[in-house]
């Protein structure tokens, strides 16, 4: 193998950098989609609640009932949209859908807390929105112990219930913002590295040029280095865009170090160039290169532990995430920014990336070279 | 275009100095398919040279051969005495290969393709690079065109300034598929004229082309059928070899003539041109025989005019492949 020249590789690289840069919605692509992107999983995608709709039966009407309804709306996550005191209109403003939880206070609910007996509230959540209904149900349960615990105190008498304190650590009031929009950056990286590579490469062969390049002096190494070096420029820059934004707009705290969140990317870039020249030596067309391009980023993004956590898959996905390179990315990503770890405590998912990359590259450079040769 | 220096049936040009290219027996096979069967010609330094013949005759594979970006499956070419098969690389920076569909980058500017062009070829920025521009700019008249999008081209000129970007670094051998496909008139001229340029600077070109007029440029042509060569020589001689054999017959009815014709002692070949019918003979005669005239009356052919025909190469292909 001839090494390749430094000065084609440039001269690539610099053809490559005009195109880029030259068409507005290319530009597009590369810088303004994935703030948008950031944005919308960090606002839209929000497994949090607020305000949720909330109907309130106080069949006790004491003071005490009232505290306590009190308490719900306080935290600011319920917002009582209607109330009353007869059990039967909690079925129809659950069936109607005006609300998504509905807590019931029993006769004799005042008495009971007096009486330092078991005072019982009941919760009831619309299981259609299970998502909402879940995270509803551990808030309300929330409220509802905290409310007991407050109660015992302030009666003076030591009450021997059951003190549950639940914590979730690392993300104390388990946003979904601070978990997902780090992860963004995992699935923003293979978007770009797969469209520019694959889609440059499919445009080259569709339009003659590649052909065309064959004849010059140009050898496919050095078509490739071309091809790759400007999208990774591009991936870094959108590393520290998304990067930026996540911190600065969405407040997502960075506690590990930035140096190891650029080298964990530096390495996912090269795994999905790797990727982007596979589907390139598979694709004639652009229009063969995007659609080759779907068929893998969905089940990638699926199953990385992007939406949904690989912990719960069953087995067989789980082993075969292990060959995913997003899912060890974003589990380095999530790590680094709500942990604050590093290579140290990280070297494994490193390790796995790393093998994956170099083999991945591998593969694609002797099937490119044979592909344009 | 000027005579060959020799002319003859002989499809063998001597590997010396003056020899371009020197091809021996090539072939390539597609699968089952075998797109250039046994192929051997030579072309001279300085020639014009063409590949003629019907599309899937083996041209453009041949091209891509002698182009160094497809390997052949059998035999070998060598290209300025360098083998295609196996060092592909080393005549590169000597040749220039233009594909049917030149890859024209079209979110470039005309100067940036050329440009890139002769960035990737090596060609020195400065002075040396303004003076080629400047001489293909006068050729392609793509001067005031030089800032626009090469995608905002009309035909024409793209194909002028794809062959402006195959020469910006000086080859020595031009390879050219079907360069006027699809081009207009005007502008295959102006395209005609920058070949002929180049030809005064003794740069060797090989074409291929279904266009028979410009196939008559050629210094030389070698007619393509199915990856086989069936004639090589300068079109003059391969015509010359037709004179005194082929007529044309305007008749009534162009079918019974036909039909007749084909069934003659003497006819080397009978087929329907328009509405007329061009007949050879195998042997050269004054005028058609009496004993065809007799069998086209007795037919019922109403033959209205007889003419000798001065051949086309059209009808010298006809004749070799029995078409």
């Amino acid at each position: 193998m001839i090494r390749p020249s430094p000065r084609h590789v440039l001269e690539m690289v610099r053809k490559e950098r005009r195109q880029l840069l030259r068409d507005p919605r290319t530009r597009l692509i590369m810088f303004v989609a994935p703030i948008i992107q950031l944005l919308m999983f960090g606002y839209a995608v929000n497994t949090d609640i607020r305000d949720t709709a909330t109907f309130v039966v106080d069949r006790d009407a004491s003071a005490a009932s009232r505290r306590l309804i009190e308490a719900f709306t306080t935290t600011g996550r319920f917002n009582i949209v209607g109330t009353s005191t007869r059990s039967a209109d909690v079925t129809r403003v659950l069936d109607r859908g005006d609300a998504i939880v509905a807590v019931e206070i029993p006769r004799g609910f005042a008495a009971d807390l007096a009486a330092l007996r078991p005072a019982r509230v009941q919760i009831l959540v619309d299981g259609t929105q299970s998502n909402t209904a879940t995270v509803a149900l551990g808030y309300a349960s929330r409220v509802v112990q905290a409310f007991a615990r407050e109660s015992a105190r302030s009666d003076a008498v030591n009450s021997p219930g059951i003190d549950l304190r639940a914590r979730a650590w690392f993300n104390p009031g388990l946003q979904s913002r601070i978990y997902n929009v780090p992860a963004v950056i995992g699935v923003v990286l293979l978007l770009m590295c797969l469209l520019l590579t694959a889609l440059a490469i499919a445009r080259e062969r569709e339009i003659g040029t590649l052909e065309q390049l064959m004849v010059t002096p140009l050898t496919p190494t050095e078509l490739m280095l071309g091809k790759t070096i400007p999208v990774a420029a591009v991936g870094m820059i959108d590393l520290l865009l998304v990067t930026a934004v996540a911190v600065l707009w969405f407040e997502v705290p960075l506690r590990g170090s930035p140096l190891w969140l650029v080298l964990a990317a530096f390495i996912y870039i090269l795994a999905g160039l790797a990727l982007g020249l596979l589907i390139s030596t598979v694709s004639r067309t652009q229009q063969e290169a995007f659609m080759t391009m779907f068929l893998f980023l969905l089940p990638a993004i699926i199953l990385s532990g992007f939406l949904y956590p690989v912990d719960t898959m069953p087995a067989f996905f789980r082993w075969l995430s292990m060959l995913n390179p997003v899912r060890h990315f974003l589990f380095i990503v999530r790590a680094i920014f709500l942990k604050g770890e590093g290579l140290l405590g990280l070297w494994e998912q490193y390790a796995i990336l790393l093998a994956m990359a170099i083999a991945a590259l591998a593969f694609a450079v002797s099937r490119f070279r044979q592909s344009v040769a | 275009m000027s005579a060959p220096a020799s002319s003859g049936r002989d499809t063998d040009v001597a590997p010396d100095s003056a020899t371009a290219i020197h091809v021996r027996g090539l072939t390539r096979t597609f699968g089952d398919v075998t797109a250039v069967d046994d192929l051997s010609f030579g072309v001279r330094e300085g020639e014009l040279f063409g590949l003629v013949g019907p599309d899937g005759a083996g041209k453009t594979t041949t091209l891509r051969i002698l182009a160094g970006v497809l390997a052949p499956t059998g035999g070998d070419a060598t290209v300025f005495g360098v083998s295609v098969a196996r060092d592909p690389e080393a005549m590169k920076p000597r040749i220039a290969y233009m594909p049917q569909r030149f890859g024209l980058y079209a979110d470039l500017t005309v100067r940036e393709n050329l440009d890139f062009y002769g960035d990737l070829h090596g060609l020195p920025r400065g002075a040396e690079r303004e003076s080629r521009v400047e001489r293909l700019y006068r050729f392609s008249n793509l001067d005031p065109f030089a800032s626009r999008l090469a995608g905002k081209l009309s035909g024409g000129m793209k194909q002028k300034l794809a062959l402006s970007c195959a020469l910006i670094h000086r080859p020595q051998l031009l390879l050219l598929d079907e360069p006027t496909f699809g081009v207009d008139p005007i502008s295959r001229l102006d395209l005609w004229i920058i070949l002929q340029e180049m030809l005064t600077e003794g740069i060797t070109i090989l074409l291929t082309t279904s266009y028979l007029d410009e196939a008559e440029r050629c210094d030389r042509v070698a007619l393509l059928d199915r990856g086989r060569i069936v004639a090589l020589d300068a079109p003059r001689a391969l015509q010359a070899d037709l004179d005194g054999r082929a007529f044309e017959i305007r008749a009534s009815s162009p079918r019974a003539a036909l039909r007749v014709l084909r069934e003659c002692q003497g006819v080397s070949r009978a087929a329907a041109f328009g509405d007329s019918v061009h007949v050879t003979l195998n042997q050269p005669a004054e005028s058609l025989p009496a004993s065809l005239r007799q069998a086209l009356d007795a037919a019922g052919a109403g033959v209205e005019s007889i003419a000798t025909l001065r051949p086309s190469l059209e009808d010298v292909f006809m004749e070799r492949t029995g078409g």
